[in-house]
């Protein structure tokens, strides 16, 4: 194309262009006004504003959990620990897709159904940005596997914590009780400060009992965060503080020996310090491992647990309700010194059998042959029953059971873990209210040697034990020892001068007459558990029991076809206090289908007194013997 | 002529090179906070604007003359190369934009930001100044061609810089205020025909733009991390290396398309004010040197490139504000990457050459 452009064209055409981009600048000009009013927006109108969601995309707060308090035996054993480990956790709302990260999981960590089971629980329960717990306890394989892909997993991440461990397992199961994760109702009642960040909580004994003690107080902590909500560095921190460590009253030697004597024998054995009310030993048989319900029991474990006709989740010791026997003697004895219906001197005539007058019904002594003349200290020794079926239904319901509630039978003693079972002392009242019936005196012969409706509890009987032993100065049984964690828990009195004297104005020559036949059951020349008392280093007191499971026919051979049935059997009872002079423990055992209170409990309840009282047999018995 | 001095002989202009160092080394100063402290990338960088630099004073020895004469062959060219992209190009990102050459990797749609504007003011240059009805038409569908063929990659934004390109030179030509006006209208109406041929994402940035709230987690949450940056940065900043937007990852692209949020988080309003006070020397600059070019193709070619640049900025400082929608824009010779670096400074280099060979040619 030939150029045949004049100057005039050029000179128009530079004039067309030069304005053009005068143009052009003046609209540069005002584009980057506009730009910059919008900085000008941002960051001057808008900034304050802006500042505090940087601010809030970048801090964030943390709880800071306290460390649970530990918890000793008053011999210094730890019964609850804590255990550092790795949990798998995640964060729900930085996870792009669940069921896929869940699924890439499985090729670095083991999670199995129920894994994934509490997991999805939780994860409907809990705050998209709440961290939650997948995996318990990862191995060092899984943490060392997991890390290296760490990055594949934003969202995900392992985190160091302490759990909860119980290092004796099933022998102190049914006193420590145990933590758990916290539930929906537990949720609601918990102080939502002071738990953010807690994952457990005491569901059951000592656990649950003092919770509030062990718990400590949550800390917090600024963390910068960054998009992936990993932490960069910490702003500012207050520590959390950890949770009180107290120490028990009780004996883990003896609660050892205790569950080793019961063996695989379904029971209950209470020790208590009648001095002070402490619990020495507390052992319901057969126990379960607490450990398994910390990060929530396998469905399939617990079921087993629960069908198990042992009934391993049972505290006996609280909750079990049983007869007494012949136990209840030495209470009914002293109620009929203290209300003058009997003097120790006054004997009973005992042929063997007892009749309510105008009746034709026999009611048996368990000595064929009777026991002759008997007074009170016999009667106790020797554990007649003729003397009692008369004073029983002498002394009618209403002293009775006024005299037992005084003993503590009838209501809970107040034991600080709770979850008793207030056992049962029958009263017109109770009758008239339960069964629509007017009490019958015929009643009272059974109720008088501790059948018939009477029910106590192992606690029960071991706390009467320790009033008897004290001559009548009430304790409250109790597991915390406020001695060595003085002014640990604050408004709790364990000990008696608040409480009411049983018996009203009892004499001490009534306790003294009661103990001395006490002491003739163990150590007399024919009490019902000389042999177990025999050659004892030490003076002590006991009464020997045996209770019907069901009511047995009085014919002796369908008794014995019955009584060959095993869940038939009677239970085996023995109760007793040591030293006799100045008591230092007071036991109450129950074997369930032992059979005879003077052959299975007796001889436990002497080994248990060798073992506490005498130091050569306690070293003897911490060398494994 | 002997008594040139030594910048006129090696035909650059030294206020331009040093706007343009000026913006460079406050780049690599805001890359080395925005990639996190990584010596590495800003070393790396360093080198892609040495390259850039290099290319920019080779080019500045080519008379305009020369690249009028190749104008209509390098657009030719890109146009065989963009069809070539679409039919055996590598996907990256969901896109086909790149041409594997053997030796390099290579975006044809890159080269066509400079290709169109010089085709276009050849085109323009080689018969009337304003253009005419005709050549106006002619312009137009042949710029058309390239921005479609990107658009299909599809690569909305670098489509749109192709047609701003192509568009400034027809503008500076001085095509009729009633032209412009039509070609408005046109677009307004075809509007929904190009809404029709955009994919789901490229909706979404739409609908993001229009309300990015309503989508904090998910498309609109880049814009809102960035407007949190910028208006956190306040007056002053929060300092160098100190920006917690993104030090924390919370932004999105830091060291490419949203480096511009963390230099307002860092560097505040201050800050901004003298990177807009350096660009805006830049495009005067260029402006001034495109203005005083010798023959109408420079001046047209020149005037082109420079706006185009400003457009650049525009584009992606309204982007990352949320005043524009989301389109992969990096805000020139600041955003980390090559490959928009070494066009813009070729199209530097040009304009110096414009610039320079004036007396040349004159004498």
């Amino acid at each position: 194309m030939p150029r045949n452009y004049t100057l005039n064209d050029t000179r128009r055409e530079y004039r067309q262009v030069r304005d053009r981009i005068i143009v052009a600048g003046v609209v540069i000009c005002l584009l980057i006004a506009s730009l910059l009013a919008r900085v000008t927006y941002l960051q001057v109108f808008r900034h304050d504003h802006y500042t505090t969601l940087s601010q809030d995309n970048r801090v964030k707060i943390q709880p800071l959990p306290p460390m649970r308090g530990l918890i000793f035996s008053r011999d210094k054993v730890l019964l609850a620990d804590n255990r550092p480990s790795f949990n798998l956790e995640v964060v729900p709302e930085q996870v792009k897709d669940m069921e896929q990260a869940l699924r890439d999981l499985g090729a670095h960590v083991e999670i199995d159904e129920l894994d994934l089971a509490r997991f999805r629980t939780e994860l409907g329960r809990r705050r998209r940005f709440d961290s939650i717990p997948l995996r318990y306890n990862l191995s060092e394989e899984e943490v060392a596997n997991f890390s290296v892909n760490r990055h594949r997993f934003p969202g995900i991440d392992i985190v160091a914590s302490l759990d909860r461990y119980y290092p004796l397992d099933a022998n102190v199961a049914h006193v420590i009780g145990y933590v758990g994760m916290i539930d929906e109702p537990e949720l609601q009642t918990l102080d939502p400060v002071n738990y953010r960040g807690t994952t457990h909580v005491g569901k059951l004994g000592i656990e649950k009992a003092y919770e509030d003690l062990l718990h400590g107080a949550v800390g917090y902590q600024q963390v910068e965060v960054n998009v992936q909500g990993r932490v960069i560095r910490v702003l500012d921190r207050t520590p959390p503080i950890a949770g009180k460590n107290i120490t028990l009253t009780l004996d883990v030697s003896l609660q050892n020996l205790a569950v080793e004597l019961l063996a695989d024998r379904r029971g209950a054995i209470v020790a208590i310090d009648p001095r002070d009310g402490g619990v020495l030993a507390l052992v319901s048989a057969p126990g379960y491992d607490p450990n398994l319900f910390v990060h929530g029991i396998d469905p399939a474990d617990y079921r087993a647990l629960l069908a198990s006709s042992a009934t391993p989740l049972l505290n006996r010791a609280l909750k079990g309700r049983y007869p007494p026997g012949s136990t209840i003697k030495p209470f009914v004895g002293l109620a009929a010194l203290v209300n003058g219906l009997r003097t120790p001197e006054m004997e009973t005539w005992c042929p063997g059998w007892y009749r309510l007058p105008g009746k034709e019904r026999r009611y048996r002594d368990w000595k064929k042959g009777g026991h002759g003349h008997t007074d009170l200290e016999n009667a106790i020794a020797q554990s007649c029953d003729v003397y009692f079926y008369n004073l029983a239904v002498e002394m009618g319901i209403d002293a009775f059971s006024q005299s037992l509630w005084n003993f503590g039978f009838g209501h809970a003693t107040g034991i600080d873990i709770g979850g008793e079972s207030p056992g049962l002392v029958p009263s017109r009242e109770w009758k008239k209210n339960t069964l629509g019936q007017a009490w019958y005196p015929g009643e009272m012969v059974n109720v008088g040697i501790g059948q018939g409706s009477l029910l106590v509890t192992p606690i029960q009987l071991a706390t009467a034990v320790a009033i008897l032993a004290n001559h009548g100065r009430v304790v409250r049984p109790h597991l915390l020892d406020d001695a060595v964690s003085p002014g640990a828990y604050q408004g709790q009195y364990w000990f008696s001068d608040k409480l009411a004297t049983p018996l009203g104005q009892t004499l001490e020559r009534h306790y003294q007459a009661i103990i001395k036949a006490m002491g003739e059951v163990v150590q007399g020349p024919r009490g019902s558990a000389r042999a177990s008392g025999k050659d004892a280093a030490y003076r002590y007191a006991g009464k020997t029991g045996t209770a019907q499971v069901i009511g047995l026919p009085q014919d002796d051979a369908a008794k014995e076809a019955m009584e060959i049935a095993a869940d038939h059997r009677d239970h085996a009872l023995f109760i007793a206090f040591a030293p006799l002079e100045n008591p230092a423990i007071a036991v109450a055992i129950i074997v369930e289908h032992g059979e005879g209170g003077s052959t299975t409990a007796a001889p436990i309840a002497r080994k248990l007194f060798d073992h506490f009282l005498l130091p050569d047999h306690k070293r003897m018995a911490d060398n494994g013997g | 002529m002997g008594n040139q001095s030594l910048p006129q002989r090696m035909h650059i202009d030294l206020p331009l090179i040093l706007g343009l160092l000026a913006l460079c080394s406050l780049g690599l100063v805001i890359l080395y906070s925005a990639s996190g402290m990584d010596r590495d990338v800003v070393f790396n960088q360093g080198g892609k604007i040495a390259l850039a630099f290099g290319l920019m004073l080779l080019f500045a020895q080519i008379p305009p003359a020369q690249l009028a004469r190749w104008s209509l062959w390098v657009y030719l060219a890109g146009v065989v190369l963009l069809v070539a992209v679409l039919i055996a190009g590598d996907v990256s990102k969901g896109a086909r934009r790149w041409l594997d050459l053997g030796i390099v990797r290579f975006q044809p749609s890159e080269l066509m930001k400079l290709a169109v504007p010089m085709f276009a003011a050849w085109y323009i240059s080689e018969r009337s100044i304003p253009p005419g009805i005709a050549s106006t038409v002619a312009v137009c569908a042949l710029v058309l061609v390239p921005v479609l063929l990107i658009g299909k990659q599809p690569d909305l934004g670098t489509a749109l810089l192709v047609g701003v390109a192509g568009f400034t030179v027809l503008f500076v030509a001085g095509i009729s205020w009633r032209l412009l006006g039509g070609l408005a209208l046109g677009a307004a109406l075809s509007s929904p025909v190009v809404w029709y041929f955009m994919n789901d994402y490229q909706h979404k940035r739409v609908f993001t733009f229009l309300d990015p709230e309503q989508d904090p987690l998910g498309a609109g949450y880049h814009i809102i991390q960035s407007m949190i940056a910028i208006g956190s940065g306040g007056l002053y900043g929060k300092g160098w290396l100190n920006g917690t937007q993104s030090h924390l990852e919370f932004l999105p692209e830091r060291s490419t398309d949203f480096i511009f949020s963390v230099y307002c988080e860092e560097f505040g309003f201050m800050g901004v004010l003298l990177l807009c006070g350096l660009y805006l020397f830049v495009i005067g600059r260029g402006l001034y040197l495109a203005l005083n070019a010798q023959e109408a193709y420079g001046r047209l070619l020149g005037a082109g490139l420079v706006l185009t640049f400003f457009v650049y900025i525009f584009v992606n400082m309204g982007m990352v504000m949320g005043q524009l929608p989301v389109v992969g824009v990096p805000l020139p010779l600041i955003s980390q990457g090559g490959t928009a670096l070494v066009t813009l400074m070729t199209g530097f280099g040009m304009l110096m050459s414009i610039h320079s060979h004036r007396r040349l040619l004159s004498g």
